[in-house]
């Protein structure tokens, strides 16, 4: 046991913070509605501290060393942004005050608003998804809803390239849509012949990812979206790899419709173990009126030493609210700050550096990993994890043992259209010095693979655990460690 | 400004070594009609330069500091110890990724494996998921879920008109593209035996709040065996602080219980980051969408925990998986993980307790003043309806302006019947000298 | 790798045993080898109704979800309640105690677009790495 679990340091009567005695004449209990048990821990304060410390401190993360992760964009996440998420007015403001209270806020989230747009070359921006699976569902409903207003029913097919991150199949079926999935050529672009032989007047539109999973920018990108707009469909950008193109392209320059943003990869808002993400959407003018509402809106111009006025608006033909109330702000807060900090300039200089920094890694691993897809890439490489003479070791095992030297793994089995994929993706921030010692240790690596193959198979030896038996894990499931409760078992 | 550490020397060596002659030759392949656009940015700006804007906006905002607040429908102004925020930018916590590689991500594993365990017991469910984005979303899922329960064949969901407005949005938001029916609240006044008797047998699953929106806790007794007759899903919606004190859900019956979890541990921040919890019952756990957190042992025998049932999700099954779901809100259910663990039984119930009491102690107060009354037609727990004498909106200019309090929520915006009540919320953080004041504001206003 | 002769098999890795009207349906030695370790059998209930061709539950191991189809049309009969406390039945005796569900087929017609043993082991064979 690495740790104990927190209950395992309960003890009755403990508790971990006082609170005030009520200051106000005591109301009787409503007796019938009461719980007789609350199955919480009993803990002091001290030892909630140091149970969470130990637990953070078997995590690897960014703040302590790098992680290649491919269309994760784990840049480093600067620290100015969680002081200013944590200003007062920004915290500790509440979704429903009166949006005259909160001129702040609005402030800030039209101006966010307005660079997204800019950045991504749209006429309208919704800042509502939480993340961004939920800005692809967001985009593919606005999509439909298009569609459907014209009265063009028939329209239900949505096309994704077998590269593409399993969100957009997964969201075209929550959207009631059928997928239907289109090979890559042999340089990793969408297969034109293909493309052009499924579009038709059923066509919603074609989901993309460009940079695509490969690293690559799809070569025929004007003619893939001159081919799907032709047939009436629409073009779904997903956002994901936009770290590779702030400043160099802007999707909506290229005929894209719609394009959800990742905050948390390409403008270093912190993944914090899973989220909170936020998925903003940039949408073409066709698709404007039918952005999630409300969206913020300059009610008045400032005028004569009158400040502007903003205000909440729902477009006229809005899709509905995809979330409780506007957004994760807090993100927003921190993805402003990080905009404001490096402007124009610092913008494309990080597309530039993360640019470079991936050819140049791929640039040293290329005599000593398979790349399939061999060209100029963006911010990210795919590379085979096999070598044909040593079958018995996987691109899981190179993974694992990279744990041993420090290094997070890369992303791994993905793309599914490459056989045993490591995806990398060194991001800006990372140093030369830095990519020098991952990549002399991917080469090391290379060569255990080749004569001390056991090394890599039963790797991690230095993790905090080894690998764990996840075949047992998903038959015996235990999710929770209270016991269940008499009425449950009653049932 | 910039985070990057390369200086003009090593990019050039770089690009050598690449074998580029310009960064430019890197984006040959975009076409060039569009290559490079000059980007209307502001900035940039030095850090401090930074920090100094940004102070200015949030000096703009009113907040739950600055005055006495009596504002919630769905986020509350409740009471946080420091260590949360504290332990939560931990860079360990805060910078790293999702916990698909166990061996480096214990931490954040083991902490959402006892924030499923807190929510379960919380609950009453047997097994919670590790996050939706907010209380809506999770009711959403939870729809979704019901729909795929019956493996697509019921059509129809019924929604208490009591849920939040904003849930119920989300839900028509979401089930947009899937062909379901809502009904229920198509009557702001629905009971749930209303409710009920709109259940039958191409029902997928009724949904309704306690404490609803109103505030008010409903009668949940039976519910479920009436639901269940019907061979539907009943699925809860909750408010987590009024679970330290009420029976919870699981022991009434329900199948699915979800909730906002802002109130355990998160700052009002304008409506998000938020967390969305969900809990089922155990029988339903591969319906359930997000990610779950597992028990497992290493080849020593070491325990440790792990993502596990993966092929529910979008990464595996891709167009056959029920939700897209991937990052949720995994900081943020930290956060309420760490918040838990700190109030502790006792903690929780006497927060529960002093909602409780302030709340009655405000509402009865109010309920003395000529031209208002309290809707007491049902238990309540922080929150309360009043008629007033007076727009809500009139009644709260003045409070701001006359009296710096900011008051409560406006029903008529989504409830044209209830136009001159006002959902007023009192937590822990209240004193009885705030709710003095309002009270004596609003017999000033009437 | 073992292919019973007295099967057919379906290019969805699907193997079925025909007796009269009725048919037991399962999945081939060399799915559940692809698969490893099965973990979950998600299955259909009695009395639902498949035509040939229609995915009717999925096979599941830690790392991928395979759906199952029904190689002819029918109606389910029973299934293999084993399989919920012991999927792994379908690793150890694919075509034995490792069988998923039985139907009474309703349209044999799609029997004639089936592999015999020999035939689905040259498939087989093909889609080796």
């Amino acid at each position: 046991m690495l740790e104990p679990l927190i209950y395992d340091y309960s003890r009755p009567g403990r508790q971990g913070i006082s609170l005030p005695e009520p200051d106000v004449p005591e109301t009787a209990l409503p007796a019938d509605l009461l719980r007789t048990d609350l199955d919480l821990p009993e803990v002091d304060q001290l030892t909630v501290i140091r149970h969470y410390t130990r637990l953070s401190q078997l995590n690897f993360s960014i703040d302590t060393r790098m992680y290649p992760l491919g269309s994760c964009t784990m840049k480093y996440n600067p620290r100015l942004n969680e002081d200013t998420a944590r200003l007062p007015g920004f915290a500790l403001s509440h979704p429903m005050q009166d949006p005259d209270t909160a001129q702040g806020n609005l402030e800030l989230m039209y101006q966010l608003q307005e660079w997204l747009k800019e950045i991504g070359g749209f006429a309208g921006v919704s800042l509502q998804p939480a993340a961004g699976a939920h800005g692809e569902l967001t985009g593919v409903l606005m999509m439909r809803a298009y569609h459907r207003d014209r009265g063009d029913l028939k329209r239900t097919k949505v096309l994704i390239p077998n590269s593409a991150h399993g969100t957009n199949p997964a969201t075209a079926s929550m959207a009631g849509l059928e997928v239907v999935e289109l090979p890559s050529d042999a340089r990793g672009n969408i297969d034109l012949a293909a493309l052009k032989a499924v579009c038709d007047d059923t066509v919603v539109g074609l989901m993309i990812t460009n940079p695509n999973t490969l690293g690559l920018f799809e070569e025929h990108i004007e003619e893939v979206v001159q081919t799907v707009h032709a047939c009436g469909g629409l073009i779904y950008g997903d956002g994901a790899n936009m770290n590779a193109i702030v400043g160099v392209v802007r999707p909506g320059d290229l005929g894209f419709d719609v394009l959800h943003y990742n905050l948390h990869k390409t403008f270093s808002t912190p993944h914090g173990g899973g989220g909170p993400g936020s998925g903003p959407v940039g949408v073409s003018a066709r698709l404007a009126d039918f952005l999630p509402g409300p969206v913020v809106g300059l009610l008045e111009p400032g005028q004569g030493g009158r400040p502007p006025h903003y205000g909440f608006v729902t477009p006229p033909k809005s899709i509905g609210r995809m979330k409780s109330f506007w957004g994760n702000f807090g993100m927003l807060v921190r993805a402003y700050t990080y905009m404001r900090v490096h402007g124009a300039s610092g913008l494309r200089g990080n597309s530039e550096n993360a640019v470079l920094n991936a050819n140049y890694l791929l640039s040293k691993l290329r005599a000593h990993y398979h790349i399939p897809y061999d060209r100029v890439c963006k911010h990210e490489f795919v590379m085979e994890g096999v070598w044909p003479e040593v079958p018995g070791v996987h691109a899981l095992d190179i993974s694992k043992r990279l744990m041993d030297y420090s290094f997070h793994p890369p992303t791994n089995y993905f793309p599914l259209i490459v056989h045993e994929a490591l995806m990398i993706e060194p991001t800006e921030t990372e140093s030369r010095e830095t990519l020098d010692v991952f990549a002399d240790v991917l080469i090391k690596i290379a060569e255990e693979a080749h004569t001390q193959p056991e090394l890599l198979q039963t790797a991690p030896h230095t993790a905090p655990i080894a690998r764990l038996d996840e075949v047992s894990a998903a038959k015996q499931l235990v999710l929770c460690c209270r016991p269940i409760p008499a009425w449950a078992e009653a049932r | 400004m910039s985070y990057y550490p390369h200086t003009d020397t090593e990019r050039a060596e770089m690009l050598a070594a690449v074998g580029a002659k310009s960064i430019d030759e890197l984006f040959a392949d975009v076409p060039s009609r569009v290559r490079f656009p000059k980007l209307n940015l502001a900035g940039p700006l030095s850090e401090l330069e930074t920090l100094q804007e940004l102070r200015g906006l949030s000096d703009a905002n009113g907040h739950a500091q600055k005055r006495p607040f009596f504002l919630g429908a769905g986020a509350y102004n409740h009471f946080s110890p420091g260590l949360v925020n504290y332990l939560i930018q931990r860079g360990e916590f805060l910078t790293a990724y999702t916990p698909y590689q166990p061996e480096v991500s214990q931490g954040t594993l083991q902490t959402i494996f006892e924030y499923q365990s807190m929510i379960c017991a919380l609950t009453g469910m047997e097994a919670a998921n590790a996050s939706h984005y907010d209380g809506a979303t999770a009711l959403a899922e939870a729809v979704v879920m019901a729909y795929h329960h019956h493996r697509e064949k019921r059509k129809k969901v019924v929604l208490s008109p009591a849920i939040h407005p904003h849930y119920r949005a989300v839900v028509r938001t979401y089930m947009q593209g899937l062909g379901l029916t809502i009904v229920g609240d198509e009557d702001p006044r629905a009971s749930l035996d209303d409710l009920v008797r709109q259940v039958d047998a191409n029902t997928a699953l009724l949904a309704v709040q306690s404490p609803n929106f109103f505030g008010q806790i409903e009668p949940l007794d039976g519910l479920a065996a009436k639901v269940h007759a019907a061979g539907a899903l009943l699925a809860v919606a909750v408010d987590p602080v009024s679970l330290g004190l009420l029976k919870p859900p699981g022991q009434y019956g329900a199948d699915i219980v979800t909730g906002e979890g802002q109130p355990l541990g998160l700052p009002l921040s304008y409506g998000g980051p938020y967390l969305g919890f969900f809990a089922t019952r155990k029988e339903y756990v591969r319906k359930m969408a997000g990610r779950l957190v597992g028990e497992a042992h290493d080849k020593n025998g070491r325990r440790g925990f792990v993502l596990t049932l993966s092929t529910r999700e979008q990464h595996i099954k891709r167009d056959k998986a029920t939700s897209n779901i991937c990052t949720n809100q995994g900081l943020m259910a930290i956060a309420a993980t760490i918040h838990l663990a700190t109030l502790g039984k006792h903690g929780l119930r006497r927060v529960a307790e002093l909602c409780w009491h302030k709340s009655h102690y405000a509402a009865q107060a109010i309920a003395e003043i000529p031209g208002y009354s309290v809707d007491v037609s049902q238990p309540f727990f922080k929150e309360f309806m009043v008629k007033c004498p007076k727009p809500v909106a009139a009644l709260n200019d003045f409070l701001l302006n006359e009296r710096g309090l900011v008051g409560g929520y406006d029903l008529g915006r989504d409830y044209p019947h209830l136009a001159g009540h006002m959902l007023i919320a009192v937590t822990e953080m209240n004193t009885r000298a705030e709710i003095n004041d309002l009270v004596e504001a609003l017999r000033a206003a009437a | 790798m073992n292919f019973p002769t007295d099967l057919k098999y379906a290019k969805s890795d699907e193997w079925i045993r025909v007796e009269g009207d009725t048919a037991t349906v399962g999945i081939s030695d060399f799915a559940q080898n692809e698969l490893s370790d099965v973990v979950y059998v998600d299955m259909p209930s009695v009395g639902d109704a498949f035509t040939a061709g229609q995915s009717f539950g999925s096979v599941e191991s830690v790392k991928a979800a395979s759906e199952i189809y029904l190689p002819v049309a029918g109606t389910v009969t029973a299934v293999n309640d084993a399989l919920a406390t012991k999927p792994e039945l379908i690793n150890q005796d694919p075509y034995g105690e490792g069988w998923i569900a039985k139907i009474k087929v309703t349209d044999a017609g799609a029997l004639a677009d089936l592999m015999a043993a020999a035939a689905y082991q040259a498939y087989c064979e093909e889609r080796k790495h």
